[in-house]
């Protein structure tokens, strides 16, 4: 179960302005964490406390491939990203290295709203507005690569996909 | 089977031994895979973490340092001796700096052949569907499971068709056909979808313009993009991968390509696109002619021929990053690089240049940035105060030259 407290942002949101390019390029996983969301909301880092719950709209995660992008918010301390869907080599990305991320459409959640996540059947409670919605299903493949945490411990575990 | 197939699916279909239909979940060996020094260390690690030793097949997989090179700071010089010492270590390909931008790269080395599934840790990936290949992006770490299995999982695309009829005119190419397209279909309007283009006006593209076309299907959020290869001519013989007649589409849209203006995509979104006449004599200070969307041989002679016994505006200064080695070696042999470095171009490394803000061209605050490239979002050339604008190589250039958006038609 996940609690935290909602960071909404709109729709559109682009790797570009998740972690810039000028950034990228280290293994030091902390340094991206102190420039993440910078571009689109200087007061991002004041925000956010560890454990809260980033919200956004349609295609969040778009443009760049970099995984970068959701490594900077695991990093940050976001315990979980809920959109109304996702661009789709960011949504991959996100699962790979074990960051939750739902994906709900037409979820109303405003910046500031209490939610409580049940990562295991998808279900999100919004406290403040007292309403309760349920994420899309993931394919099988990927609900495996999140049951292991990621897809390193995964293959670290089966040395191969394997789809029954 | 009573349907056709698409071309996404006959390639998936071909490559899975089953048939493999949209929606359908497979797990497809892939012919070959590429990182860039944006993602190659990331991806070096996650093998590492996921118990790799070797390379499952060294032959297969490409390196190249493209994004920040030659290194601008010690950091990320140290990120590319990780990357020379693994390709030594592992015996792949590692083509370092100077060889070009990844896609030009794969393309000129022939690395990437009609019908192949590719897969490469940058999101322009899906270029490759110029030459009839079902061509992805993806993140470091799938990247690191191809490297180690030699596979990827995926979801077969539905199939988004672009029809364009008709034939260009003289001052549009194929980049004002890609950003109409993106316009038509948005950021965000062919996730998880292919995008298939076919058409007279497409029968008649080069390669390098076809690239371009299937660059930009990343702007639309598309899986990959591939253009029919009807009327694709290649320096060698390749057998083709055609649609059937009776394939089901997702769905299809139309663009008359005779009647198409030249476009120019405006800031913050690559999606915002307009006829270039709105935006007439909007003061510009730089003009960048890069990118692996347009800096081929053929977009370096469209901005010759602007440019040619003239000189850039004042106050401008025109960069020029030339796609590959192999583009820069064609553009000196014909003049057209001596042309541009008349007319005022600075010309800087083969490779990626300014267009990701990593180094060699960070525009200042309140600039207004001309370029060829496909991403205007906010702070995308390393500042968020700076404007850009994308259009054509002829836009570029007839824009450098005036110091003002300018259509290069008039
Ligand atoms: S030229 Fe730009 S868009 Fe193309 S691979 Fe390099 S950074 Fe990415």
């Amino acid at each position: 179960m996940i609690n935290g407290r909602a960071h909404r942002y709109g729709d559109n949101i682009d790797t570009d302005r998740i972690i810039p390019g000028k950034y990228t390029k280290t293994l030091d996983i902390s340094s991206l964490a102190d420039h993440v969301m910078e571009d689109l909301d200087p007061h991002f880092k004041q925000k956010f406390r560890i454990g809260d719950i980033l919200v956004a709209g349609d295609n969040f995660g778009c443009g760049s491939s970099r995984e970068q992008a959701p490594i900077a918010l695991k990093a940050a301390g976001i315990s979980c990203i809920i959109a109304r869907f996702y661009a789709r080599i960011f949504f991959r990305n996100a699962i790979n290295i074990g960051l939750p991320v739902l994906e709900v459409p037409n979820h109303e959640i405003q910046d500031g709203d209490a939610l409580e996540i049940d990562m295991e059947n998808g279900i999100v409670r919004n406290l403040s507005q007292g309403d309760l919605h349920q994420s899309t299903q993931l394919p099988k493949v990927m609900m495996d690569i999140v049951a292991e945490g990621g897809l390193v411990p995964y293959l670290r575990k089966y040395g191969d996909y394997h789809i029954d | 089977m009573g349907k056709g197939m698409t071309i996404s699916e006959k390639i998936l279909t071909a490559h899975t031994g089953r048939e493999t239909r949209a929606g359908d979940l497979c797990i497809v060996p892939v012919d070959g895979s590429m990182a860039t020094d944006t993602t190659a260390p990331l991806a070096i690690k996650a093998f590492g973490e996921m118990g790799g030793v070797r390379l499952k097949d060294p032959s297969r997989f490409h390196l190249v340092i493209d994004h920040a090179a030659p290194a601008p700071n010690e950091r990320i010089a140290n990120l590319h001796s990780l990357m020379r010492r693994f390709a030594n270590d592992q015996g792949c390909a590692l083509h370092d700096i100077g060889s070009g931008i990844c896609h030009q790269v794969m393309v000129d080395h022939r690395k990437v052949q009609p019908g192949d599934v590719f897969m490469g840790a940058d999101s322009h990936t899906p270029t490759y569907g110029a030459l009839g290949a079902f061509a992805c992006g993806v993140g470091s770490t799938d990247l690191a499971a191809v490297m180690l299995t030699g596979k990827i999982w995926l979801k077969a695309p539905a199939t988004i068709r672009i029809l364009c009829h008709g034939k260009l005119p003289t001052h549009s190419s194929g980049k004002d056909l890609a950003l109409e397209a993106v316009k038509a279909l948005t950021i965000s309007g062919a996730t998880y979808q292919a995008v298939e283009y076919h058409g007279t006006a497409v029968e008649g593209l080069s390669l390098s313009q076809r690239m371009t076309l299937c660059n930009l299907v990343a702007e639309m959020g598309a899986k990959t993009g591939i253009v029919s290869p009807k009327g694709l001519e290649l320096p060698y013989p390749f057998e083709a991968t055609y649609a059937d007649q009776d394939a089901v589409y997702a769905r299809t849209i139309e663009i008359d390509a005779s009647s198409l203006r030249p476009r120019i995509a405006v800031p913050d979104s690559p999606d915002n696109v307009d006829d270039i006449e709105r935006y007439q004599g909007t003061r510009i200070t730089y003009a960048f002619i890069g990118s692996c969307t347009n800096a081929r041989h053929d977009d370096l002679r469209v901005a010759a021929d602007i440019l040619r016994g003239k000189h850039i505006a004042k106050g401008v200064r025109l960069v020029i990053a030339p796609a590959s080695r192999q583009v820069l070696i064609d553009a000196l042999a014909d003049g057209t690089m001596q042309t541009l470095i008349e007319a005022g171009a600075t010309l800087i490394n083969s490779g990626c240049g300014p267009c990701v803000g990593s180094h060699e061209g960070v525009p200042g605050d309140e600039e207004v940035v001309v370029s060829t490239a496909n991403r205007n979002f906010k702070g995308r050339m390393g500042n968020p105060n700076a404007s850009i604008y994308l259009g054509s190589p002829a836009t570029v250039a007839a824009s450098a030259l005036h110091g003002y958006l300018t259509n290069p038609a008039l």
